[in-house]
């Protein structure tokens, strides 16, 4: 059992030891990672899914339970404790969604067949345009390669730690990914652009020149903040289906939506 | 001295491997690096200026690059040991998908980049099904699942092998392979041998017949009739 994950202090780009000495992320916790681009978000959450051990840029080391992970750990994803979906919206492999999700499935070590249809469904809710188990992943967009890609790490990648870069990007329904991924007594770390994201996760990890420069926990201001702000996104989020669904914009929309 | 023979397909990342490697043994053991190519390479001159380490290169030209690593390898250890290395990397060119050129001594390493393609293992044959270590580079420009997919298909191709994913341009992961290379024994240059079966050589377009379709041809290969494959020649 994963019941918690240390990261250990690194450099900064210019090569600064950064300003803590530890950080530890129970299960359970939700985390966001914000800052400006090019500050080191996504290296950070790269060192935890390598499980860095100093041989990163950012020389960080993770451990888990308090440990070192044993190198097994390191080079076999079936027992890899993390899920991992990159700002990468794009397939190289040449195979249908079927073929990918079950070569998927047999390297993480999940033998049942039910396991890809769930994927493919829960990844439609995701994205508006549905996914097919015969299209290629390669012909995907990028936001069915995205949506694909998160079902996959929740479903197949089953792992107590799912890490998430900038799942707000490419249109798909966020609000439906952050319900699905809350209270699961996983670690969820994201890393996000997004207020509305940031504001819901317990903790703020904030990045600056390739260091942590701030940890944050929530306050119970920003717990109502974080609802009044979900509130306006779903009002964004429905005029965004109106305008999508090529309708335009009436009194009557206006009155029910802007209210 | 130990061996280490590098091989995979063009621009799979065999040289940034090979860097991080020297990089992480450069204070510890004294290192020689040759390389074999067809027409073309710079890693010699590269790794001479990066590192100060004593390199060599090999042009093959007409000849498949691992047949010329077998003609020359023995001279080429000589020279390595003359230099007093620990440790003698060679970095083969990997466009003849036919050989391998590892030895029954040493360690083979076939490098694969996450983004040649999820079939590319299974094309490259005995370049992948000899090697003793798979190393999967350029993994920071794929999704987790995609890695995992090829480390699968490879798995499935090659149980036995030892697996390593890692960003080459950062060093990432690699361990594993760096205390392999440690334990991995000395070699005997007497009986170095190559470790596959090298496929047969000649054939009459190998002698200069330019004639296309199969009724000009004769002698060493012939095709089997649609037992495998509809056109898959073999040896006679
Ligand atoms: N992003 C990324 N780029 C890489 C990685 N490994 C290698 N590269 C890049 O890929 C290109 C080819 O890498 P090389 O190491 O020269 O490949 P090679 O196998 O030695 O190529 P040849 O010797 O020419 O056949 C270079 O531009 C490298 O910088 C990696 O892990 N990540
Ligand atoms: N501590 C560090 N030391 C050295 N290089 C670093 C460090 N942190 C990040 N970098 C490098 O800086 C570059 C930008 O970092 P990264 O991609 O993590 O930014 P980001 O915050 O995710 O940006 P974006 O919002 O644009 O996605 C990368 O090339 C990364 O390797
Ligand atoms: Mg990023
Ligand atoms: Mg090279
Ligand atoms: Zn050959």
């Amino acid at each position: 059992m994963l019941h918690e994950l240390t990261v250990l202090s690194g450099f900064d780009k210019t090569g600064k030891r950064e300003e803590y000495e530890s950080i530890v992320i129970h299960a359970g916790e939700t985390i966001s990672i914000v800052g400006p681009t090019g500050s080191g978000k996504t290296a950070f959450i790269t060192d935890i899914e390598l499980l860095a051990q100093g041989d990163t840029f950012t020389k960080r080391k993770i451990l888990i339970n308090g440990q070192p992970p044993g190198s097994g750990i390191r080079n076999n994803p079936a027992l890899k404790p993390i899920a991992m979906i990159t700002q990468n919206t794009k397939c190289f492999a040449d195979l249908t969604v079927e073929e990918f999700l079950k070569i998927h499935a047999r390297a993480r070590g999940i033998y049942s067949s039910k396991i890809i249809d769930e994927t493919i469904a829960l990844a439609n809710n995701f994205t508006g345009e549905k996914i097919h188990r015969d299209h290629r992943v390669t012909i995907l967009s990028g936001g069915q390669t995205r949506s694909l890609l998160i079902a996959d790490a929740i479903l197949i990648g089953a792992a107590p730690v799912i890490l998430l870069d900038e799942i707000e990007n490419a249109g798909i329904f966020k609000q439906e990914v952050m319900e699905i991924i809350q209270d699961t007594g996983k670690i969820i770390i994201f890393v996000t652009h997004d207020p509305v994201i940031a504001l819901h996760t317990q903790k703020r990890i904030i990045m600056e020149n390739g260091a942590v420069k701030a940890v944050l926990v929530q306050n119970e201001l920003e717990v109502f903040a974080a609802q009044r702000l979900s509130d306006l996104d779903r009002k964004i989020g429905a005029i965004r289906e109106e305008l999508r669904a090529d309708r335009v914009i009436t009194r009557e929309l206006m009155n029910l939506k802007f209210a | 001295m130990k061996l280490l023979v590098v091989a995979g397909p063009p621009s799979a990342g065999k040289t940034a491997l090979i860097k991080q490697i020297i990089r992480h043994f450069h204070h510890q053991l004294r290192i020689a690096f040759l390389k074999i190519d067809v027409v073309k390479a710079y890693e010699d001159e590269e790794l001479q200026r990066e590192f100060g380490i004593p390199t060599k290169k090999v042009y093959s030209g007409d000849l498949c690059p691992d047949h010329a690593g077998v003609m020359i390898l023995g001279d080429a250890v000589e020279w390595a040991e003359k230099t007093g290395a620990d440790l003698f990397i060679m970095e083969s060119a990997g466009l003849c998908l036919r050989c391998s050129p590892y030895l029954t001594q040493g360690l083979g390493v076939v490098v694969l980049s996450s983004i040649s393609g999820i079939h590319t293992p299974e094309k490259m044959g005995a370049m992948v099904s000899l090697a003793d270590i798979a190393v999967v580079t350029k993994i920071d420009l794929v999704s987790q699942a995609e890695r995992e997919v090829l480390i699968q298909k490879i798995r499935d191709l090659h149980p036995k092998i030892l697996l390593m994913e890692t960003n080459a341009l950062q060093g990432t992961s690699l361990q594993r392979l760096y205390s392999v290379i440690l334990e991995s024994e000395e070699i005997r240059q007497a009986d170095l041998m190559l470790k596959g079966n090298p496929p047969i050589g000649t054939c009459t377009i190998c002698v200069g017949k330019k004639e296309v379709g199969w009724r000009h041809h004769f002698g060493v290969v012939k095709k089997l009739d649609g037992a495998i494959a509809d056109y898959l020649y073999r040896g006679e």
